[in-house]
């Protein structure tokens, strides 16, 4: 038993990005293989298409700051709008090396948005470069993949998209009432 | 008696891909991706590989003919052309983009056509064995 949400909490609904025909088909099964739900994309500005964010809208959130210079991200009819257009996004899982927007770029500017900054990104490189590494981490990713991807390392998603998860918890407690009910797990 | 000797040819045909360094272990996370929903993601997954890599050895073999020879756009191919070898498991072929690369880093140009020359020569051999090799499985798991 659990606590009681009107969010079907089943299942998280992993974002791909990859130029590669070959490495979206293999990330697909692989986060498939791992019960998620998966979108894939090959671009990085077909991926903020996806989330419902134009690149213009990304790269200054010049709509958003006001709003949120006095308060903490609180759910918003705006951001609400987003997240359904995003169709419920848990997780970003994105190549480096692309052509127009690297996955750099592309989690610069997730993390710049603040409907999508508090969404778990994830980067794959073919490369190992340590600078590389430490800058996306740096810079928000949660964790780096060397390719080619293993199960195991989709496995290390789930406690990111559990401590997302909890945090979804929260907040629709402030919009919904919702009952807890003790768990003796 | 032919099942048993076409499931024997299989694991045999298998093993000596394996032994002879044309796969690595990376090709095994595919057949483990293989299940009853996805019957024949391994063939998929090669099919891909091969129309994948026919267009970047094209799109190499212009940028080699052109001249003066852009190392840049060079690398670039090549750079996706190992990756895809690489998620497949495609060891020998990997290893030779691998060499490319450092010629193509070295601006030697005749280093790159020699390369690439094996590049193309691993590529079609690996296309050849996993042909064959993928036929046999088909049969194995058609035979009652």
């Amino acid at each position: 038993m659990g606590m009681a949400i009107d969010r079907d909490d089943t299942q998280f609904h992993v974002l791909a990005v990859d130029d590669s025909l070959i490495d979206r088909k293999l990330i697909e099964r692989l986060l498939k293989t791992s019960s998620f739900q998966v979108t894939a994309v090959d671009s990085g500005s077909k991926a903020l298409e996806f989330l419902g964010l134009n690149n213009n809208d990304a790269d200054d959130d010049e709509e958003y700051e006001q709003r949120d210079s006095n308060t903490e991200s609180v759910s918003s009819d705006e951001d609400q709008d987003h997240q359904d257009l995003g169709l419920g996004v848990n997780l970003i899982i994105t190549d480096y090396c692309m052509p127009g927007m690297t996955g750099y770029d592309l989690l610069k500017k997730i993390k710049k948005s603040s409907s999508f900054k508090d969404i778990p990104v994830v980067i794959m490189s073919s490369e190992n470069i340590p600078s590389r590494i430490n800058r996306c981490l740096e810079d928000g990713a949660e964790e780096f993949f060397l390719k080619p991807v293993q199960l195991s390392d989709v496995n290390k998603l789930r406690p990111h998209l559990m401590k997302g998860r909890s945090k979804d918890i929260d907040s629709s407690h402030k919009t919904t009432s919702t009952r807890l009910i003790s768990s003796g797990n | 008696m032919d099942r048993n000797r076409l499931h024997n040819q299989v694991a045999s045909m298998r093993r000596s891909l394996f032994d002879q360094g044309y796969l690595d272990d990376q090709f095994i996370q595919l057949e483990e991706l293989q299940d009853d929903t996805n019957p024949n993601f391994v063939q998929e997954v090669v099919t891909l590989f091969y129309n994948d890599s026919t267009r970047l050895i094209q799109n190499i073999e212009q940028a080699l003919n052109s001249r003066p020879i852009d190392f840049c756009k060079l690398d670039d191919y090549m750079h996706q052309f190992k990756g895809s070898s690489s998620s497949i498991g495609a060891k020998k072929v990997t290893n030779e983009c691998t060499a490319f690369r450092e010629y193509c880093n070295a601006e030697n140009a005749e280093g790159c056509i020699r390369s690439f020359q094996q590049v193309k020569q691993e590529h079609a051999i690996l296309k050849r064995k996993l042909e064959v090799y993928l036929q046999t499985v088909r049969q194995a798991s058609q035979t009652a």
